[in-house]
């Protein structure tokens, strides 16, 4: 049963994030994209991970999703021409990435422990992470909340129409 | 055949690294600047796979902590560069990654 739900949602995994390269249209490549997250959600829950798994549904799926549909929405963007990638990019690309590949998985293999990860114990409760993330980690959390300020600024600066910054100066 | 049926902690590091190669698929290419930011949320969603399966492995949660920062990080990665996207179409009518050319050598 474990196996099952684990090859079903590594399934939906694998078989969205190549969708998402393989459509054209972006809004289709955002859908698939939030049936990856939904199903690594999935994942999550199976790791024990509750708490993780209910953030990335609501932030992953539901803030940042729709973020980017918002965005599709917005450039009004239709399906990308396709063009011949340069020899030079295949040239060096396929290589480099069959190594990158062959590397990653050597490494993955060779040093990973193999114990068996029971599902249903459950480390994961919210209470625990919140001590984690309130006493141990206060200081990471507050500069990431800084952070996070920075960037709600930085991208309503981005975003403006460029009239009104000329206009003040002007 | 008994430990096949078992799932370990590989199984999810050789999902995590498939997610993770598929993105960096992704990133190089795409021309579409909306995709290539997408497929950098599907490289960053497999390290926390990783990271999460890391916490279970050694029955900690920093794991599960560090897969929250990088839950905020990436939220804030996609309101930047979302704004940065919508800025450059302003200024050029595309969004294909290949007309930003204005620091190529």
């Amino acid at each position: 049963m474990h196996l099952f739900l684990f090859l079903m949602f590594g399934a939906v995994c694998v078989g969205g994030a190549i969708n998402l390269l393989a459509q054209r249209h972006p809004i289709t490549s955002a859908l698939s994209l939030i049936a990856v997250m939904a199903a690594l959600a999935g994942e999550y829950l199976l790791l024990g991970a509750e708490f993780v798994a209910a953030v990335q549904v609501i932030v992953y799926a539901g803030a940042i999703m729709v973020l980017f549909v918002f965005v599709i929405m917005l450039l009004n963007a239709g399906e990308e021409e396709q063009t011949k990638g340069s020899r030079v990019a295949i040239l060096l690309g396929v290589p480099g990435m069959l190594t990158g590949g062959l590397l990653i998985g050597w490494v993955v293999l060779r040093h990973s422990g193999t114990e068996s990860v029971p599902i249903g114990a459950l480390p994961g409760h919210p209470t625990d992470i919140a001590q984690l993330l309130f006493h141990d980690f206060l200081l990471p959390f507050e500069v990431t909340s800084v952070l996070i300020l920075i960037a709600i600024m930085g991208a309503v600066v981005l975003a403006s129409k460029p009239e009104a910054s000329a206009g003040k100066v002007g | 055949m008994e430990s096949m049926l078992h799932i370990t902690t590989l199984h999810y590091l050789v999902l995590g690294a498939a997610l993770f190669l598929l993105g960096v698929v992704g990133v190089l290419t795409r021309r579409n600047v909306v995709i290539v930011l997408m497929s950098i949320e599907l490289i960053l969603n497999a390290v926390n796979l990783n990271l999460v399966a890391f916490s279970r492995l050694w029955g900690g949660l920093h794991g599960q902590v560090f897969a929250i920062f990088i839950i905020t990080d990436a939220a804030a990665e996609a309101a930047v560069g979302l704004g940065i996207l919508i800025a450059f179409f302003r200024n050029k009518e595309t969004v294909n990654i290949d007309e930003v050319n204005l620091l190529k050598w």
